[in-house]
């Protein structure tokens, strides 16, 4: 499993070169750094001089990919490319386009997005997998359609729906929680609960259509008749052997998500006012950070590898037929 | 018996008691949906929100509203605006009186302050500030028992065990000098700070140009974190003439230097701050001074998280500081002399809470939460309703609530340009005046303001805001290409106290086609080819809402037959087509840096085009009699002889109509009536100190406006039963049935 292991690992490199040499030609075919330099400068009084001062400071007064005013590897290596690039391996973010260290916005903003993001994560699991489970055990009776529909309805309904209703009614009318806010420590649960339920309420319809779909075609198989006909409770017969035996694709589904859970929600961050990540790079784009852009897309990326290592490696502990080679 | 379990049990009790404990106390001292906590809560302080983080915080760098929101209470420029008088007023701040100024020719013989212009070759202004007024605490300024700065230079291995900027336990202070203010000036040219101003500062302080070039050539030989002494180069812009004064040079004349002392461009920096700042490894913990203002004002920033709160603390060390003692007509009876003669400031803290979605900002504000709100358009029927005399006023709910309303006229214009390089629309020709005019009387901005503004704007009949000297208000200031007098009914409202006509209203739609025929486009035809005429409009406008306005600009282009075709793009596009002159209509605006009509009447000289020089003229206007009057009106006082010039060149882009005057917004701001003393300022960005709050009267809204309502919880904990429990007897009933079978 380690050679496995060692060798996707060794695969994510130029994956991850790939990425960012995307991510570096998408960028500047919208931006170029003289746009980004009138961003950063202002609207007002700004001169060709600042302009050029602006791009030599934060280095962005080079070549792209290939700078032809240079001799030898440097034709290569004296660029934009490179010399932003190369950092972003050893996770070396450096300052973002307004001066601020990408790699402490990033440990001061994971938090608060992994407050609401973890127990939506797992909460919303537990919840969803047990009303799916709840909705095969009913299947074909008016509990189950009933359920069904509930699904559709909600998973048709727009997300932002539920959070501006989830204010209003709880928020607003209720006064149950402060609409928006975050305070650290222990303050934050009056904070997380209503965007945690939000969450979970916004994610039932999909979700638990997707797991009924998975139980369905398991509760039909052999062994499920097997374990009945041994007496087994229906319960045990769900969370223990249809369960078991969907983990696979429920896997596949979860497990890459959970690297990047700390990267948070756009919407719900961003009205609940939490102070996490979901915004970040949404931000950066607006204001043209294009050292931010590049840092978050390539966590994004490594993220998502690892999250497809543990993926791979999830298969083995649940099923003993999977082995890495 | 076992003894261990036993006090384990105590101390998970005792933890949990003690957590249950504190939520009581908290939902006793503050409604249990409060976003405050308790160090935020309580006392004299006022609650705001910002709603997009602020990028700069250095006053030589920063240049935007939601900045100064925080740097015009931290820093102090040597001048400020009087709060309460209109027109707006310069003061002194710290200056102990306003600069004197003294030109010289040159030969650099002294000039009597009435020379002209033209014989001025140097203009040395001398600002005094006041002795005794000192810093913020800062860790800058520490000093360990010897005298010797605590933090300056710091090992790294010191440094290292710092996170939080909190954790600099020691702070000093010190007496403002002539130098900071010296040392700031030279900071425009900093490399690494990178002023916006440079560029306009450079074409007027003297050496400033030469200073940043020199500067530039030095960092380049040093690491980027390095400290780069700019104290070490020769600048004779500006210099200390003792531990109080100090002059700033300047070429020529430029009378509205002086509101340039109000910015907080020119407001002291401590170069102890500059070496504290640049000592390696403090800008990897975003320790900066674009980051962690050092400031004299009233406030300090304390508390600096800009993803979730950033807090204002009263400044221990502020200097006596009184609120105002007199104002404009009419301040006294609205209660805004009530506190004359006290001192400054009233309010201990100021707690910013980032609210990025209007939608929050406003259900905050109305719980309570908020002492002041904008309107936006979604809550705006809420807030407002228009009187019988068509004036705003507040809805009944609002009323009840004991919200009051401010409004006023921002001293910004938005504009819709002609680019006058362009064939069709531009240039001085008779027939291209006479389409852009057309054009003028043919888009009805009231229209315009009703629909997509709520009302919150006055159609512009100029080039200069209300507020503004040069503005000329009623029928005086009418445009008459656009606008003719409505008095025929001889209604007496109509009418001013002389008997003169009061009432306006846009020319007919005739009077534009018959400029339109005279411009060789009868029907939006071209009388040459018989083609439709089609107009192009630029614009980096995007969304729904852009959407409609330019759906409406099309049918204001077809009361004419002409067909306007939309040319959407993004920002970066926009601003390269108008740099290249490739746009042919567009829309723009200005705010004002300051309250004098060079500021607004710059955008039309011709010099400072934007085609080949780059300059804010992005209409590319250029009129030479235009450009004489502005040469000649810039550098005079304010007068009847100013007002003069500034009707003429008024007429004149009138008559030429680069542009297309569209309007001034008017700024709608609500607050609770337990804060006092708010009078929108639009210049001053220093308006925290003037406030008052009533935190009893907050505190007794806050808990009859939050109320928790419970009934939702039974009926919740039913509904979540009565589904439940047919599901678990249909499960027993299942398991039953399966035993049997």
């Amino acid at each position: 499993m380690l050679n496995y292991i060692v060798r996707r690992l060794l695969y994510a490199i130029p994956i991850l070169l790939g990425v960012n040499l995307l991510t570096f030609a998408l960028f500047f075919m919208v931006n170029t750094p003289d746009d980004m330099a009138r961003i950063h400068l202002g609207a007002k009084h700004v001169t060709e001089e600042a302009i050029q001062g602006w791009k030599r400071e934060h280095g962005y007064d080079k070549p792209l990919f290939f700078n032809a005013g240079v001799e030898g590897a440097a034709k290569v290596g004296d660029t934009l490319f490179v010399e932003k690039s190369l950092k972003l391996f050893v996770l070396d973010f450096g300052p973002a386009d307004d001066g601020r260290d990408i790699a402490r916005e990033i440990k001061t903003r994971m938090w608060p997005s992994l407050a609401i993001a973890l127990p939506t994560f797992l909460v919303g699991l537990l919840a969803y997998i047990s009303f799916a489970l709840l909705l095969v055990f009913f299947r074909g009776t008016r509990l189950d359609t009933a359920g069904v529909i509930l699904c559709v309805a909600l998973m048709s309904i727009s997300g932002l729906f539920y959070v501006i209703a989830g204010q209003y009614v709880m928020g607003k009318l209720w006064h149950w929680f402060p609409i928006s806010g975050y305070q650290p420590g222990l303050d934050a649960w009056k904070f997380l609960l209503m965007p945690v339920l939000v969450s979970l309420v916004a994610g039932i319809g999909d979700s638990a259509r997707f797991y009924r779909a998975l139980f369905i075609e398991e509760i039909g198989k052999d062994y499920v008749r097997t374990a009945r006909a041994k007496g087994l409770s229906e319960l045990r017969v769900l969370f223990r052997h249809v369960l078991g035996n969907a983990m696979i694709p429920i896997l596949t589904g979860v497990v890459v998500v959970i690297p990047r859970l700390f990267l948070g929600s756009l919407i719900i961050e961003s009205f609940f006012g939490i102070p996490g990540l979901g915004s970040y790079t949404i931000d950066a784009i607006q204001a043209q950070d294009f050292a931010i852009v590049r840092s978050m897309v390539f966590l994004g990326s490594l993220l998502y590898i690892a999250g497809l290592v543990l993926t791979d490696i999830s298969y083995t502990l649940v099923d003993p037929r999977v082995r890495l080679e | 018996m076992a003894e261990g379990p036993v006090p384990e049990q105590g101390k998970v009790a005792k933890i949990a008691f003690a957590i249950l404990a504190a939520c009581v106390l908290a939902a006793c001292t503050q409604p249990v949906n409060s976003p405050y906590s308790a160090a935020e809560s309580g006392g004299s302080v006022l609650y705001s929100a910002f709603g997009e983080r602020p990028k700069h915080l250095d006053p030589a760098r920063s240049y935007s509203e939601n900045e100064y929101v925080f740097l015009g209470n931290i820093y102090e420029p040597p001048l400020q605006y009087h709060y309460l008088k209109r027109p707006y007023e310069l003061e002194p701040q710290t200056a102990a009186g306003m600069p004197t100024v003294r030109y010289f020719d040159a030969a650099g013989r002294e000039l009597p302050v009435d020379a002209d212009s033209a014989r001025i070759a140097l203009s040395e202004y001398e600002i005094r500030i006041k002795p005794g007024i000192r810093y913020q605490p800062h860790p800058c300024f520490a000093r360990d028992a010897a005298g010797k700065p605590r933090y300056i230079p710091m090992r790294p291995e010191e440094l290292a065990g710092i996170d939080n900027f909190l954790d600099f336990t020691e702070t000093g202070s010190r007496e403002l000098t002539a130098d900071d203010y010296v040392y700031q000036i030279r900071r425009l040219a900093h490399p690494r700070v990178q002023s916006p101003i440079l560029g306009l500062m450079s074409d007027y302080i003297v050496g400033l140009k030469d200073l940043a070039k020199v500067l530039a050539e030095a960092a380049k030989a040093q690491s980027k974190e390095a400290y780069l002494d700019i104290n070490a180069f020769d600048f004779e812009g500006a210099y200390v003439v003792d531990r109080h004064t100090y002059r700033v040079r300047l070429k020529g004349k430029y009378p509205q230097f002086v509101y340039w002392l109000a910015m907080p461009f020119f407001a002291p920096v401590p170069e102890e701050a500059e070496r504290f700042y640049r000592q390696p490894g403090m800008a990897a913990k975003n320790f900066s001074l674009d980051w962690q203002p050092v400031g004299t004002g009233a406030y300090y920033l304390a508390e600096n998280e800009p993803n979730r709160v950033m807090r204002l603390e009263r400044n221990p060390h502020y200097r006596e500081d009184f609120y105002p003692a007199e104002g404009a007509p009419g301040d006294r009876e609205a209660g805004l002399l009530a506190d004359a003669g006290k001192r400054l400031p009233m309010v201990d803290r100021v707690v910013y809470s980032l609210e990025k979605e209007d939608v929050p900002y406003w259900n905050k504000f109305l719980q309570g939460y908020y002492d002041a709100s904008g309107i936006t358009s979604d809550s705006f029927d809420q807030a407002i309703r228009m009187n019988a005399d068509g004036e705003p006023d507040l809805t009944p709910d609002m009323r009840e609530r004991g919200i009051q309303l401010a409004t006023a006229a921002r001293p910004t214009l938005s504009y819709m340009g002609f680019n006058m390089l362009d064939p069709v629309v531009g240039g001085l020709s008779e027939p291209a005046r006479k389409l852009r005019q057309a054009l003028s009387i043919a888009i009805d901005y009231e229209e315009f303001i009703s629909i997509f503004l709520n009302g919150r704007g006055l159609v512009g009949q100029g080039p200069i805001p209300p507020g503004i000297f040069g503005y000329r208000e009623g029928i005086e200031g009418v445009n008459p290409v656009v606008f003719r007098t409505d008095c025929a009914d001889r209604d007496s409202r109509s009418r001013g106290n002389d008997g003169g006509c009061q009432r306006f209203k846009r020319r007919p739609l005739e009077d534009a086609r018959r400029l339109l025929a005279e411009a060789g486009y009868p029907n939006g035809r071209d009388a040459r080819t018989g083609q439709p005429l089609t107009l192009y409009f630029d614009t980096a406008a995007s969304g729904p809402e852009a959407k409609s306005r330019m759906d409406w600009f099309r049918k204001q282009f077809a009361k004419l037959d002409i067909q306007l075709v939309v040319r959407a793009t993004d920002y970066n596009r926009f601003q390269d087509k108008m740099r290249k002159g490739s746009a042919q209509i567009f829309e723009w605006g200005w705010n004002a840096d300051y309250p004098d009509p060079e500021n607004f009447l710059f955008l039309l000289y011709g010099p400072h085009r934007k085609v080949g020089t780059g300059g804010e003229n992005a209409a590319n206007y250029q009129n030479p009699r235009f450009d004489r009057l502005f040469e000649r009106m810039k550098d005079m006082d304010n007068s009847p002889e100013r007002q003069a010039v500034i009707d003429r060149m008024v007429h004149l882009v009138r008559e030429d109509a680069p542009w297309l005057f569209a309007f001034h917004p008017k700024s709608f701001g609500l607050r609770h009536g337990w804060v006092k003393n708010v009078k929108p300022n639009l210049m001053s960005h220093n308006l925290l100190k003037y406030r008052r709050v009533d935190p009893a009267a907050r505190a007794t809204y806050q808990a009859k406006w939050n109320r928790p309502v419970l009934w939702p919880v039974a009926v919740t904990a039913a509904v979540l039963a009565g589904m439940i429990w047919p599901a678990v007897a249909a499960y027993r009933r299942r398991q039953k049935a399966t035993a049997h079978a």
